[in-house]
């Protein structure tokens, strides 16, 4: 199936939006790890900032990103949210009071346990009544939302905001679950070629195919591999370049995604 | 949108395990709520707890995937000949093309919870045999199944509350356009835990009597457990008279509160009005619509201002979580599977435990079973964070 990159958000450990990420992801520029600065979205009424985590704060940097960048209006388009585990550190909060006598669950922890905690505050901030949806797919998380978007920009032959995100969690569950550092990435996909259009891509599922592709920088590939929405990063590389690519990212039951790249 | 067949579907929710268990409670009005007996819940409140799954294993080849909600998963599996239904269908179309989407909000958190209370003194780390793919990750229950039924297709969970399971039709409908799979297997599985037990309580939502919906005095929710699927095709040619079908589907966000509706219903009335455009029908050709009708002051009210806006008040509707308590995540395919029933079966199931319609309601709400032909109906599933999501289903 054919899409349209019309805009790319990203915020990560040394990449601070999609501009001054270019050249590293392009790997024109040393990758620098640096502490990911998470700015709180003005967007948001002060109680509702002040109730939200990193993921809604990564989700709400990215999608804006993604949708200045394609020249879009925030409140017209539909969001397919995709995160491997949500909210770490407020499900941790909430086990720990759930182990204790008591069992006194903050209310506003409670509706911040919901997988799509960030777009429902993502609906409020931009105020937009368009639809949104929030997946999982374990490590294929953002693959699997690459191919909900895509196949909603078929379907309605509108453009569509992705937003992946995921962050660590807190002991114990970092334990069980080891994720790299937080990383959101967001991409406004459209049906149709428009002047905003930065790239043409060409997604097939097919299976047996090559390895999925790696980042070349071993710091960013670790990165890669550790966060699930840092799955991204081969085709964040690719979009970066300057020519036709061809990727592959791995998504479930021996199926990859296959995509062809090519810069408007 | 095109039509999609419901090819087999089955459904185990507090009221039996299977469609005929199902379908004699609707008839009866019997309720599977009773007073909360779960683990050691210390909460005024009535459950919809399905018996046995303590007891019940998942597939012993798949231990690693052992907990609450995989193993109600797993029972829902076993009813109605599902399993032969899919495995027909994987040898028509090959194990790739079939698509499994999945609802839940709560997957299996119930073992994390667990954990917690087992944590090492000194350490603090949760017990070694806690196994997070298994249980708590979000994305479990679609991996499980898939294992289960031997599929190798596009896969995936959506988690939008209680509008997860509804939100799955939409998402398998796309991906059969797109052409990436001939056959989904769409479905919601959620399971008691104390999260939404004590979340709920905490919103003071949760009500102390079993809920009722559409009533005077409701005062909250009753929360339930359930596993509904629904193998869900294309149709080359030769629809039956009976077969149901999914016809429209609508989603949109409320931008209002993360657990209030918008007051006025705007969010639920965008759904609505999408999923009859989508199935290019007009209000007067719903006959039954199954609302979400959680129980709640502000949920009934906001859903009714929707419905009479759209519908008038002479469409029959009800909730039928007096019956089956809300199943939150599962809730959407698990009302898609008793408006299914209503079609085959020709006859509305009047609400339970509702004494005295709220006067300040405007539509016409059922509190008996009404027998007739249907052949239109409207389903509503509404989420945390505004989420909603309609489905329109029928014969064509």
């Amino acid at each position: 199936m054919k899409t349209f990159i019309e805009g790319i958000g990203v915020l990560g450990s040394g990449l601070n939006g999609w501009q001054t990420s270019q050249a590293v992801l392009a790997g024109a520029a040393p990758y620098v790890p640096a502490a990911v600065v998470i700015l709180p979205s003005d967007l948001l009424p002060s109680a509702e900032r002040r109730r939200t985590g990193v993921p809604v704060k990564l989700a709400l940097a990215v999608g804006c990103e993604a949708i200045a960048h394609a020249q879009r209006q925030v409140s017209e388009l539909p969001a397919v949210f995709a995160s491997s585990a949500g909210d770490g550190d407020n499900m941790h909060y909430i086990f720990d009071m759930l182990s204790k006598n008591g069992r006194e669950v903050s209310p506003t922890r409670f509706h911040n346990s919901v997988h799509n905690a960030p777009s429902g505050y993502w609906s409020i901030a931009t105020k937009s009544m368009a639809p949104t949806t929030s997946l999982a797919c374990f490590d294929a998380s953002f693959v699997a939302g690459l191919i909900e978007a895509a196949t909603q920009t078929i379907a309605s032959g509108n453009a569509v905001v992705l937003i992946a995100y995921d962050a660590p969690y807190p002991q114990p569950l970092h334990a069980a679950r080891p994720l790299g550092a937080a990383f959101g990435v967001a991409l406004v996909l459209a049906a149709n070629k428009t002047q905003h259009c930065k790239a043409e891509l060409e997604i097939n599922i097919s299976r047996n195919s090559a390895a999925s592709t790696r980042v070349t920088d071993a710091e960013l590939e670790a990165l890669r591999v550790g966060t699930p929405a840092a799955r991204s990063l081969p085709l964040l590389a690719a979009l970066a370049g300057a020519k036709t690519d061809r990727i592959c990212l791995d998504y479930i039951a021996g199926n990859q995604l296959d995509i062809m790249v090519q810069r408007c | 949108m095109q039509a999609l067949q419901l090819s087999a579907y089955t459904l185990t929710t507090p009221l039996g395990a299977g469609l005929a268990a199902t379908l004699d409670a609707l008839r009866a009005g019997r309720s599977g709520l009773a007073p909360c007996d779960f683990l050691d819940v210390d909460l005024d409140t009535y459950v919809g707890r399905i018996n046995g799954l303590e007891d019940m294993p998942v597939r012993a080849d798949l231990a690693a995937y052992d907990c609450r909600n995989n193993r109600l998963a797993q029972l829902g599996l076993e009813q109605d000949n599902f399993i032969e239904a899919v495995t027909a269908a994987r040898q028509r179309y090959g194990d790739e093309r079939i698509g499994v989407f999945l609802g839940t909000s709560t997957s299996g958190i119930l073992d994390t919870e667990l954990a917690y209370r087992q944590r090492d003194a000194e350490t603090g780390a949760l017990p070694k045999n806690f196994s997070y793919a298994g249980s708590h990750s979000c994305y479990s229950v679609a991996d499980y199944v898939q294992r289960v039924l031997d599929l190798a297709g596009p896969a995936m969970v959506v988690s939008t509350a209680c509008s997860s399971s509804a939100k799955v039709f939409a998402t398998a409908a796309r991906m059969i356009h797109a052409g990436l799979c001939d056959a989904a297997i769409v479905g919601g599985v959620d399971s008691l835990c104390l999260t939404t037990l004590y979340g709920f309580n905490s919103l003071g939502l949760v009500s102390s009597r079993p809920c009722r919906p559409y009533d005077v005095n409701r005062n909250g929710i009753s929360i339930g457990e359930a596993a509904g699927f629904v193998l869900l095709e294309k149709v080359e040619s030769g629809i039956g008279q009976d077969s149901v079908m999914l016809l429209g589907i609508g989603e949109s966000s409320d931008a209002y509160h993360m657990s209030t509706p918008h007051p006025e219903g705007a969010g639920a009335q965008l759904a609505i009005q999408a999923a009859l455009h989508a199935a290019q029908l007009l209000p007067d050709d719903i006959n039954y619509i199954n609302l979400h009708g959680t129980g709640t002051k502000s949920n009934d009210a906001a859903e009714d201002r929707a419905v009479f806006n759209v519908f008038g008040g002479n469409t029959p509707c009800s909730s039928t979580k007096g019956a089956t308590g809300h199943l939150l995540g599962a809730a959407g395919v698990s009302e898609a599977i008793i408006s299914a029933l209503c079609i085959r079966h020709g006859f509305m199931p009047g609400g339970l435990n509702t004494e005295l319609q709220d006067p300040s309601l405007h539509s016409r709400y059922l509190l008996q079973n009404k027998p007739g032909q249907v052949t239109r109906v409207l389903s509503n599933s509404f989420g945390f964070g505004g989420n909603n999501c309609s489905l329109v289903m029928g014969t064509i």
